[in-house]
């Protein structure tokens, strides 16, 4: 019995493989367009427009910025409200994780914690106007238990930025803090209740370590949701004050003085800051262990 | 050798249950393990083994009865206070911790002093024949290293009981083997007591000198390896210790105390279990190994060959019988599939359960 083989050329993948190329790689291409056009080209045109300044040589917005404390001081201003607001809600989103893998109706809350994510931060701050005003519930609830006897002021001021970045926020850190916990091995924990451990011990010893490239991450992605906070600054917080923060600089620099090369020069140096600090975390996460978190060989 | 088990005399388990919303996982079982004894846990996946063994390490707590060690309640003790040494299938090893520091982990929970840890880690090592591999991490061994460790870790605390989750599962074939024999050498070593929940009754009757049957959450039958293999207490229990022949019929009288089954126009004689009148529905059952070709007018149980194993000193094969029951044999010499054989079984190989 002869089997006939058609004498045809070998299909396209067939040669790119010959040539050591593999044909399902170039199913990247049109990512990678979208990528270099949405991503890259405006990211160096950014980049070159602020070395181009209105007045003087290549750097000079950037020697502007540095010498000017009312520019560079919205660093710290935005480290200020950006860095305790990311610790708190890993520190909260921990304990509250830690929790809710033993539930078994994960689902629901999950539900309700992803909704502030879906009505986004203007939303939010509206909200909050209200509910954190002179008149508004919170206020009058602290009035009415006797805890406090005038309103307190929560409102366009560093407090009524950090709560709507803190709340926006948390859904999104808990979320992936609740998949890290989840993802650890629950036998590792037995493991360590037979060997003596209490719940503190197998906390520190057992989940700690396994969770921190996890929390450097998360960290790290919640950081810079919060570096870049625009709204809730400009709605509940004190723009030409105390939450006076980065994004705000450059939105004055490029749609108030006109000076893109300026705002584009902020930008930057916004960048360059949030990568400094994700740079940092990530290197102290290299001090710890990073593997899997199962007890076993996979 | 220094490691040693701690002293007690008895556990006992009183009516212990577990049951999940209206599951019962495990009802009234009773059991006393005494100090020194190797004990295994025997059943199918789903008996309650694990249930078991769980609950007596308090990962489990019990929804009934009561866990007595030397008399003292241990049942509502949160698992780090009752210190017994666990082994777990998936050896759940800490993954961020060295060899040396997942053996030291309980010492180190303990307070042992530094010296004296660094001498008893050491001497586990040594009797898990790791010496060397103290600074790696538990990725970088291979399976049968790791389980090594997780026995080493579940020892160098000094435990009064050494409970095991099927330790060997994730192994393969040789390797098992070989763990086997390391298992046994390092319970008769250490004087320990050992509690070992497998599903794989080979491994049980070399490893245990008391086996537990439990199947559908309660225990079946408690006995030395050979009282189980030889005389096992019901259906089941004979199935799961490889008496893989049944031939379902009727009873009359034999002689010399036996009883015959009627079925397929042949009748097997074997040892009555249980009270059979004449005429009863009953079950005979027997190992592939007894049941042999014998010549044709020997008058056996006429079948045909349907396949043929080889097994290197000898050969499986299955036939069937005009009634369509499969029965397995072994012979000396390959036979041809489609041959029309008759079979032989020893009576006094041969066990008759009431239906």
């Amino acid at each position: 019995m002869a089997i006939s083989i058609p004498a045809s050329r070998p299909k396209l993948r067939q040669r790119l493989a010959l040539r050591q190329i593999d044909g399902v790689t170039l199913l990247l291409l049109p990512a990678l367009l979208v990528v270099v056009l949405l991503f890259v080209y405006p990211f160096a045109y950014g980049l070159l427009l602020s070395l181009r300044p209105k007045v003087g040589g290549f750097a000079a917005n950037y020697i502007a910025f540095f010498t000017d404390p009312y520019l560079y001081n919205t660093i710290f201003a935005t480290l200020n409200v950006s860095v305790p607001v990311t610790v708190l809600s890993l520190i909260l989103a921990l304990p509250i994780a830690f929790r809710v893998r033993l539930l078994k109706h994960q689902r629901l809350l999950t539900t309700i914690l992803v909704i502030p994510i879906t009505l986004g931060t203007v939303l939010v701050a509206e909200g909050l106007l209200n509910y954190l005003g002179p008149q508004g519930w919170f206020n009058r609830t602290l009035i009415w238990l006797g805890l406090i006897h005038s309103p307190i002021r929560l409102l366009h001021n560093y407090w009524g930025v950090f709560a709507s970045l803190l709340i926006t926020g948390f859904p999104f850190t808990f979320l992936m803090t609740l998949s890290y916990v989840s993802g650890v091995d629950p036998a590792l924990e037995r493991a360590a209740a037979t060997l003596g451990a209490n719940a503190g011990r197998r906390f520190w010893h057992i989940f700690l370590p396994l969770l921190v490239p996890g929390l450097a991450i998360n960290f790290c992605l919640s950081f810079v949701q919060n570096f870049s906070v625009f709204p809730s600054a400009v709605l509940l917080g004190a723009p030409a004050g105390e939450t006076r923060v980065i994004a705000i600089a450059a939105y004055q620099a490029a749609f108030e003085h006109y000076d893109y090369s300026m705002g584009s020069a902020i930008a930057i140096i916004m960048g360059v800051v949030q990568l400094l600090v994700v740079g940092l975390v990530l290197a102290v996460r290299n001090l710890f262990y990073r593997g899997s978190t199962t007890g076993a060989k996979g | 050798m220094t490691i040693a088990s701690s002293r007690f005399d008895t556990l006992a388990l009183q009516g212990v249950g577990r049951s999940f919303g209206p599951v019962n996982a495990l009802h009234g079982v009773d059991l006393t393990i005494r100090r020194g004894e190797f004990v295994a846990l025997l059943g199918p996946s789903g008996c309650g083994k694990s249930t078991t063994l769980n609950c007596i390490a308090g990962l489990l707590p019990i929804t009934n009865g009561q866990i007595l060690l030397d008399g003292k309640r241990i049942d509502t003790l949160p698992p780090e206070d009752r210190g017994f040494g666990m082994v777990f299938q998936n050896y759940a090893l800490f993954p961020h911790m060295t060899v040396r520091q997942n053996i030291g982990f309980g010492l180190r929970m303990r307070g042992i002093a530094k010296d004296e840890a660094a001498r008893r880690i050491e001497e586990a090592v040594r009797l898990v024949r790791l010496q060397g591999q103290e600074d790696k991490l538990p990725g970088q061994l291979s399976g049968g290293q790791q389980q090594r460790v997780s026995i080493a870790r579940a020892v160098v605390i000094e435990p009064p009981l050494v409970l095991m989750d099927e330790p060997l599962s994730n192994l393969d074939a040789k390797l098992r083997l070989e763990m086997r024999a390391e298992i046994r050498r390092i319970h008769n070593a250490l004087g320990a007591t050992t509690i070992y929940v497998t599903h794989d009754q080979d491994e049980a009757l070399s490893l245990a000198d008391r086996i537990v049957v439990l199947r559908d959450g309660t225990i079946r039958q408690i006995g030395r390896p050979s009282e189980l293999y030889e005389a096992p207490a019901d259906i089941d229990v004979a199935e799961f210790m490889g008496f893989r022949n049944r031939i379902d019929g009727r009873s009359t009288k034999g002689e010399n105390g036996l009883v015959r089954i009627e079925a397929d126009g042949a009748s097997i004689s074997g040892k009555a279990n249980g009270r059979i009148a004449d005429g009863d529905a009953a079950v005979a059952l027997f190992r592939a190994e007894d049941l042999t070709i014998c010549p044709d007018d020997a008058g056996g149980i006429r079948a045909t060959v349907d396949a043929v194993e080889y097994r290197g000193r000898e050969f499986v094969g299955l036939a069937r019988t005009k009634s369509g029951t499969v029965l397995s044999f072994t012979s000396e010499t390959a036979t041809e599939v489609g041959r029309d054989v008759t079979l032989s079984v020893d009576p006094g190989r041969v066990l008759v359960f009431p239906a």
